[in-house]
């Protein structure tokens, strides 16, 4: 790998890769073993993306405290580190367009470059979790603990309250409970009728793998320790002035209040898609995992020829599925540029398609047993929606009930969506908020533009862009 | 609300506010500012409300900050370096020096 400063970033490049993660690691590296010239951009200091963060570079003394599927990560980064690349670290992309121009910003000094190809691999984030002052001080998400743990091997001092439903709230609870962390509860807010609906797709995650029988000793481990743990759990409240004080919360028919400087919240994730809908990609609603996504060919290519999306970004499927689907856009990338001919293509790739078919297998029981419930996206009115613009659930009502057409139009009235975040953590509440108050479907609603930059950039890096 | 499992660690030197704390190396400076319990990291420009790091993972902006004279950096993506100048921003953050 040719870890590259920033002076002699190449104009035309033949193949950006945006991300270091499973997804973008795999793409970059399978693209660059068949001859592509492929320059890889990350926000991260270290590849690894989220799931493997540090991997490589813990600080703590012993990473098996964080499982296997972590350690899994370690020689992936490590041939990354050996690839014949240029990767460059700490780099943001703020623009993307559809003829493949694209923005950068590294140590301060914006670049405007070009490829021929583009991959985006951006991996996912939380899905919001919006429930009354979740913006205090002492709530954060589930990932947030984990990353904290990761990159600086640090855990809650005081006793935690996790809050919420999917694998990652389970797999950090069992994480924590090895490093010794007091879990003051768990507050699982998967809603009755959810293992119901999710047992017709058992059969096939069963014979998908071992992944769900992970997930059960991790259930089993949870329950051994004894930690306090509610189910069916509503009307989630953060309590505090200036900082969490309490967690407040109905669980069958019951009231009830915990004391807690640390709430982390979690209800699965969603695609980051932030630079594929700035670059005017296809967009679809994903019923099944209740978020957008962008529309893709076999390969991975979206409705913009040359611009390509691997692993979470297109669907979310997990991190070996990611780096699977990586390996597949790299061999297309190939051979459009002119290093592989279609038969060596598809050769290649059959095997990685089946591999990745087996770890998609478990989803749609994954997809059906943590569906959230209407009630988890949709807040109370005095919640604050969008964090950055301090707009509450009740102004946003408020402009429906005027008439405001759409989420769009909800953004220039209320300025929900507007602020740093771009509407990363507002964007889905206020488009499910629309869809609950018109009784329209997500589809119908349509999602929020996103507009560059993608990244905060000066007025004065923006004007001196090399 | 915070405690590290690598005890040992080298420790450098940043400044909090004008005033020398101890933090471990190579965490983000956000890590830094939950380890020492220095919360609320900044105050909002809408409504001066406290806030604090939130996903970690540069998505959020929750933890703006200013960092060695300039404002509104994201804390969670910057690593701490040894006489580092860290001020929490009350309100906007002045982004010229």
């Amino acid at each position: 790998m040719r870890c590259r400063g920033i002076g002699i970033v190449k104009q035309t490049c033949q193949l950006v890769v945006i991300g270091a993660g499973p997804a973008g690691m795999a793409a970059a590296q399978t693209a660059a073993e068949h001859g592509v010239d492929v320059t890889l951009f990350d926000d991260q200091a270290q590849p690894g993306g989220q799931i493997y963060r540090n991997v490589d570079t813990s600080p703590l003394a012993d990473t098996s405290l964080l499982g296997k599927d972590y350690v899994f990560g370690q020689p992936l980064v490590q041939a990354f580190r050996h690839a014949e690349l240029d990767y460059y670290a700490c780099t943001s992309v703020w623009y993307l367009d559809k003829a493949r121009e694209i923005g950068i910003l590294k140590q301060g000094v914006s670049h405007k470059i070009s490829a021929q190809r583009v991959i985006v691999a951006s991996g996912a984030q939380e899905r919001p979790m919006p429930v009354p002052n979740w913006q205090l001080p002492g709530v954060m998400t589930a990932g947030a603990g984990q990353i904290l743990l990761k990159s600086a091997a640090m855990v809650p001092d005081n006793g935690v309250v996790l809050a919420g439903n999917g694998p990652l709230m389970l797999l950090l609870a069992w994480q924590y409970l090895r490093a010794g962390v007091n879990i003051h509860a768990i507050l699982d807010t998967t809603p009755k009728g959810n293992l119901f609906r999710a047992l017709r797709y058992l059969p096939r995650a069963l014979a998908a793998g071992n992944d769900l029988w992970k997930g059960l000793r991790m259930m089993l481990s949870i329950a051994t320790a004894r930690v306090p743990y509610y189910h069916c759990v509503s009307e989630l409240r953060a309590e505090g002035d200036n900082q969490l004080q309490a967690v407040s919360f109905s669980a069958a028919g019951r009231h009830h209040r915990i004391d807690t400087d640390l709430l982390l919240l979690h209800q699965g994730v969603i695609p980051g898609l932030h630079s594929l809908q700035e670059a005017g990609c296809k967009i679809d609603w994903n019923e099944a995992q209740q978020c957008w996504q962008t529309k893709v060919d076999a390969w991975g290519e979206t409705s913009l020829s040359g611009i390509f999306v691997a692993g979470d970004g297109a669907a979310i499927g997990g991190a070996v599925a990611a780096s699977l689907s990586g390996q597949l856009t790299g061999l297309q990338v190939a051979h459009q540029l002119g290093f592989l001919d279609a038969g060596r293509r598809d050769h290649l790739a059959r095997p990685i398609i089946k591999a990745r078919d087996r770890q998609l297998a478990i989803r749609p029981f994954l997809d059906a047993l943590y569906r959230v419930a209407d009630a988890g996206m949709i807040p109370p009115d005095d919640t604050v929606v969008c964090r950055c613009e301090e707009v509450s659930a009740r102004e946003i009502r408020d402009v429906i009930a005027l008439g405001c057409i759409g989420p769009n139009q909800a953004k220039a009235f209320t300025r929900c969506g507007m602020g740093l975040c771009q509407g990363r953590f507002c964007a889905a509440t206020v488009e499910q908020i629309f869809a609950q108050q018109r009784g329209e479907s997500m589809a119908d609603v349509g999602h929020t533009s996103a507009r560059p930059p993608l990244k905060p950039i000066t007025l004065g890096q923006l004007a001196e862009t090399i | 609300m915070f405690r590290t499992l690598a005890s040992g660690s080298e420790k450098i030197e940043i400044y909090l506010d004008g005033k020398p704390v101890p933090v471990p190396a190579g965490i983000s400076v956000a890590a830094a500012m939950l380890q020492l319990g220095a919360l609320p990291t900044r105050l909002t420009p809408v409504k001066r409300s406290p806030r604090a790091p939130f996903c970690m993972m540069g998505v959020c902006f929750e933890c703006l900050i200013e960092i060695d004279g300039l404002a509104n950096q994201p804390a969670c993506q910057v690593e701490v370096q040894s006489g580092m100048r860290v001020r929490r921003q009350c309100g906007a953050g002045e982004l010229a020096s």
